[in-house]
């Protein structure tokens, strides 16, 4: 079958490429577009590496086809910091020590981003809930917690 | 693979009746894609049902409610008219994976993938859903406890469309939930799931209701035992009883390793207890 020409918006820069209807998003951003910082971990939906924002929701690009990118607009880790100067989050990540191996990282990140914006001021419990999509095999999770909750009064402060 | 968007219930139509080989319908594709993945599904077409407008819009007319098929998790969390309405229908359907999940996942996808362990359906048939469907052959309407046949199999057409679900208008004094059981907090599959919906009259006594059951049989269950229990009580400890006898009694589960026939025949009856008096005390207000 014929690839499909797809114009997409990410990180606010648009794109075009053709694509094979069976690629995934994840596919696209990483192999298309070369934006590697989302992650394949499971492929399937349970692990979150993958995700990145789309119209606004929070998604698993594992589980969108690339052609579904049409006319969407889609924000990935790599829109994530401001040039040089890191989001409060990934900040914060660091200052935790809320990573290990980093595969989860990104998405984690991207998700925790996404809950901030809905709800600047979240409960752990939400927090916790709210990430449990993102699967993270190094840290047993409490210093991700730590670090989204103080990310969370600072970018409340500011 | 050739990938399809149509605008219109009639061009998605006309693509599913032009299609050589097979064609399958997408919708959020929470299924679909793990499935392709995996290589158990290689459809010759994939027609993505998601910018139909009618698949989409949620809309009330005297207090009843028509929901498009392709709405999210996510979109009905965020209706407060819905929640207020259905409680018990949109716990069922946020129930359904995680945040990221929730952003794709559809109410008509979680019916007709027509998994026997599906959160949604039982709060659906408790909620005495009617799908609107349509086909080559014109529009139907099919109640949801008609809409799953068995594991992953549906009574559609070749070529059907689940547009949208209508749930019927009803007296203020009403109220749904679901619950289910699962060994964890979050992100898993049902071993057992009740829904039920019930209306009282001033004096609280229970004048109609329905019970939905999941995951005890290979298709979610109607069990009008199980409601009959109910109408005529104030859900006394007698009929609370007889409740969890009539579940239990319904259910026809298979041991796997969520969990055997034993367990899920009795935390049947317990959900069942649980899930009448929230349904209750929502009712009563």
């Amino acid at each position: 079958m014929a690839k499909q020409h797809v114009t997409t918006t990410v990180n606010n820069d648009e794109f075009e490429f053709l694509c094979e209807p069976k690629a995934s998003m994840l596919d696209v951003l990483r192999d298309e577009l070369n934006l590697t910082g989302s992650k394949e971990g499971c492929a399937t939906g349970d692990c979150g590496a993958c995700s990145v924002v789309m119209d606004g929701r929070l998604v698993c690009s594992c589980l969108i086809l690339g052609v579904e990118m049409e006319g969407k607009s889609i924000e990935t880790i790599e829109g994530m910091a401001d040039g040089e100067k890191l989001h409060p989050l990934q900040q914060q990540f660091l200052d935790h020590a809320a990573l290990q191996c980093g595969i989860c990282t990104p998405g984690v990140l991207v998700a925790a981003k996404a809950l901030l914006e809905k709800n600047p001021d979240p409960t752990e419990i939400e927090v916790r809930y709210w990430l449990a999509g993102n699967l993270c095999r190094c840290t047993g999770y409490d210093k991700i917690i730590r670090a989204v909750m103080d990310a969370a009064k600072e970018m409340r402060a500011s | 693979m050739q990938y399809e968007a149509p605008k219109t219930l009639d061009a998605a139509l006309s693509l599913l009746a032009g299609a050589t080989g097979q064609a399958r319908i997408l919708a959020g594709g929470t299924d679909i894609m793990v499935q392709l993945h995996m290589d158990t599904t290689d459809p010759d077409m994939l027609v993505d049902i998601k910018n139909i407008s009618e698949l989409r819009a949620i809309t009330e007319s005297d207090g009843a409610f028509t929901i498009g098929a392709a709405t999210t998790g996510a979109e009905l969390g965020e209706n407060e008219a819905v929640k207020k309405m259905w409680p018990g229908v949109v716990e069922g359907l946020e129930l359904i994976g995680s945040t990221q999940v929730q952003g794709r996942a559809t109410i008509g996808g979680n019916l007709c993938n027509a998994s026997p362990a599906a959160d949604v359906i039982p709060a659906l048939i408790a909620a005495n859903a009617i799908t609107n469907v349509v086909g080559p052959n014109g529009s139907r309407e099919v109640a949801a406890e008609d809409i799953p046949v068995g594991p992953g199999k549906t009574n559609l057409e070749k070529d059907e469309i689940v547009v949208s679900i209508s749930f019927p208008a009803r007296g203020a004094r009403a109220g749904d939930a679901y619950l289910r059981f699962i060994p964890r907090t979050e992100m898993d599959i049902a071993v057992v799931g009740v829904g039920i919906s019930l209306e009282v009259d001033e004096a609280g006594v229970c004048t109609q209701a329905r019970v939905g059951l999941g995951a005890v049989a290979e298709k979610a269950l109607l069990v009008p035992e199980a409601a009959a229990t109910l109408i005529g009580t104030s859900l006394d400890a007698a009929a609370m009883e007889k409740l969890a006898a009539a579940i239990s009694a319904a259910c026809r589960p298979i041991n796997d390793r969520r969990g055997t026939i034993e367990f899920r025949t009795d935390v049947a009856g317990v959900l069942a207890r649980r899930t009448a008096k929230i349904a209750y005390d929502r009712a009563v207000g």
